[in-house]
């Protein structure tokens, strides 16, 4: 770890430099250290290590603090009781801490996001790397990025006031204005970029020797592109998956505006919802105490969330190594 | 298959090998182009050629390939500028030439690989047995079927030995019996022995020569007619090479074989006919024995005596 090498360094260790090159008149070269050059490149080195320090630093308070509060809250209510049951209740008379309703919700804004993401994504990833001309690519690639720098809560508002006032309740207008199907799609939109960039370095990695062979096989474009090319790939565009998925899991502004704040065990996507994330907003950003179980509850949910999205990066990094292997 | 040291019929020197089978004069003088060679064909020594299986060639070779005026421009770059030659059935072809001459240009315009590059041009005509490859209704796919290729470096997919054979049979709709299609390919590329007994496992685990003769049966199992080869022994250690050329010498029987090689003493060991290029032009083409001991062009002369390249 380069941080902690850094800032154990005692300052007596000579740090590496190059020659001052200054010559003396009769052409001998000054190899002695060149005191300002040290001191400069010590500063450097502390300041980077600082920065290295302050991430781990940050991580490491996040994780602790909301292992901290979840184990208050755990002590109250069983971890089985928590992640089994059914009913979620956080304030009221009868509180209830079945966190199913809220894995549910965002169980099915992921699966319609990634029923829309994950293939236009792929198909756009595709697209660029085999078939776009060089103009045509110089206009995609600038537009996906386009689109992965609106902000969230733009999309969220797209959601509401476009797809579901709009499209969803033109089709039925009984329907509820919160739903999941506005909020998923709209978050199947916003993992587009990141799959289709993620995937096209994958396409991209592929040796042109391996296409070659194909083609020198009598296989037309569509048989190399699908049948060479895309499961040479497989395991990178799996990764982009799986970092999308988890991108989608996580989000949260699209669902706190368009997906509602009913914590609600179905899979019905046109009913009113939420996910983990959003009900973590609503409490955020409500007036409960400190301290309260209806408080501690945030951490928990919010632990869980961290626990389920790390253990798909971690996913995806794993199958990215593998595939980075293979040729 | 044993090894090329092991083998009594191998004779590595190029000396010694002389060619005969290419009986009638005027077999070479037909198929030449470039400046002329012809004057040349007096005292050709009798020493059969070892490499070389049995007596297999008629009096006269027939034509398979026939280039006429090639012309191929990479952008601006005028990469081949009017290359006319005839590729003899059943033989093996060597090009050879200074690196960038445009040795795997020509090679590519006859399975019509360089068409997948963008932004280049093809002009004049080549003919597979009488057909043009180029003619309007000739489909590039249907070409690259009928003409394998194997290149500079082995690029065996990243499957099984088995399903890299079967691969090309696949997509072309192959309906027989797909193990015995395997057995056979691996057979002919002389690489069955060594794998028989692990066909489902992943090609990447072979050699680099094995996967060099991977390669070749799996351009085989698509049953071409011609096999066109760009180095492909570059990537290869000296018993690889061997075995590849001994291979190679073999599928004469049933194939039209042209090689891409920079190894001189390669283009003496596998082929019956060399053709050296310069700058994108062919300068001459001819029996081996012939272009190795009596070139007639005076660049040929300096670059298989090794004044450059
Ligand atoms: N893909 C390509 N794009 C542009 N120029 C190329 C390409 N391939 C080959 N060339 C050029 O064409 C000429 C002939 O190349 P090549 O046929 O590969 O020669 P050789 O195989 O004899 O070494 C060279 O000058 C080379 O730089
Ligand atoms: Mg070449």
């Amino acid at each position: 770890m380069p941080s902690t090498d850094t800032t154990q360094m005692s300052p007596a260790q000579p740090v590496p430099q190059p020659p001052s090159g200054g010559t003396s008149g009769n052409g001998a070269v000054d190899y002695s250290t060149n005191l300002e050059w040290s001191l400069r490149e010590r500063i450097v080195q502390v300041l980077l290590g600082a920065c290295a320090l302050l991430t781990i630093g940050t991580t490491l308070g996040i994780v602790g603090i909301l292992l901290y509060e979840s184990f208050s809250f755990f002590l109250s209510v069983g971890i089985f009781d928590f992640l089994l049951g059914t009913e979620w209740r956080f304030a009221g008379v009868e509180p209830s801490f079945g966190v199913l309703p809220l894995v549910a919700g965002t169980m099915l804004i992921t699966v319609i996001a990634a029923l829309v993401g994950l293939p236009l994504g792929l198909g756009a990833a595709i697209y660029i790397s085999q078939y776009a001309s060089r103009p045509a690519r110089k206009v995609l690639k600038p537009a996906l990025e386009v689109l992965a720098g609106v902000p969230t809560v733009v999309y969220g508002y797209f959601a509401l006031t476009f797809v579901s006032g709009v499209i969803i309740q033109g089709i039925d207008p009984s329907l509820p204005p919160l739903n999941a199907l506005s909020a998923g799609l709209v978050v199947g939109v916003m993992i587009i970029p990141m799959v289709a960039s993620v995937s096209e370095d994958a396409l991209r990695a592929v040796p042109s020797s391996l296409s070659d062979g194909a083609y020198a096989l009598g296989a037309t474009k569509i048989e190399v592109v699908m049948k060479v090319v895309v499961p040479a790939a497989l395991s990178g565009i799996i990764a982009s998956f799986i970092l999308a998925i988890s991108r989608a899991i996580g989000e949260t502004m699209i669902v706190a505006i368009a997906a509602g704040a009913t914590a609600n065990l179905t899979v019905n996507p046109l009913e009113s919802i939420q996910t983990m994330t959003g009900f973590i907003v609503q409490v955020a950003k409500g007036d409960i105490d400190q301290g309260t179980l209806s408080y501690q509850s945030l951490f928990a949910v919010g632990l869980l969330l961290y626990i389920i999205t790390l253990g798909m990066n971690l996913l995806a990094t794993w199958l990215t190594r593998r595939f980075q292997e293979q040729y | 298959m044993a090894d090329a040291k092991a083998d009594p019929q191998r004779k590595p020197s190029s000396s010694e090998a002389s060619s005969p089978q290419t009986s009638s004069p005027a077999a070479s003088n037909s198929t030449a182009s470039g400046t002329g060679n012809a004057p040349t064909r007096k005292a050709v020594p009798e020493a059969p050629r070892t490499l070389t299986p049995g007596p297999r060639q008629g009096p006269q070779p027939k034509t398979k390939i026939e280039v006429k005026d090639l012309q191929f421009w990479y952008g601006d770059t005028h990469a081949i500028k009017g290359v006319t030659m005839n590729i003899p059935a059943h033989q093996v072809t060597a090009f050879i030439g200074p690196s960038g001459c445009g040795k795997s240009t020509v090679l590519r315009c006859l399975n019509r690989m360089n068409e997948l590059i963008p932004d280049t041009r093809m002009e004049g005509t080549i003919r597979v047995d009488e057909q043009d490859i180029y003619a309007d209704e000739a489909d590039p796919v249907m070409v690259r079927r009928r003409i394998g290729m194997v290149f500079q470096k082995p690029n065996p997919f990243p499957k099984t030995i088995y399903k890299n054979i079967t691969w090309g049979a696949k997509i072309n709709g192959y309906q027989g019996d797909y193990e015995a299609l395997v057995e056979e390919s691996l057979r002919k590329a002389a690489l069955w022995e060594e794998v028989k007994d692990r066909l489902h496992t992943s090609a990447y685990n072979l050699s680099g020569g094995q996967q060099q003769r991977l390669c070749i049966a799996r351009a085989l199992a698509v049953k071409p007619d011609i096999l066109l080869m760009d180095e492909p022994a570059s990537a290869l250690d000296p018993i690889a090479t061997a075995k590849l050329e001994e291979t190679i010498v073999e599928l004469k029987q049933d194939y039209t074989i042209v090689i891409v090689t920079h190894n001189m003493q390669q283009a003496t060991r596998v082929s019956d006919r060399t053709a050296f290029f310069y700058v994108g032009e062919l300068v001459e083409m001819g029996d081996t024995e012939m272009l190795f001991t009596r070139p007639s062009d005076e660049k040929t002369d300096a670059y298989i005596s090794g004044r450059f390249g």
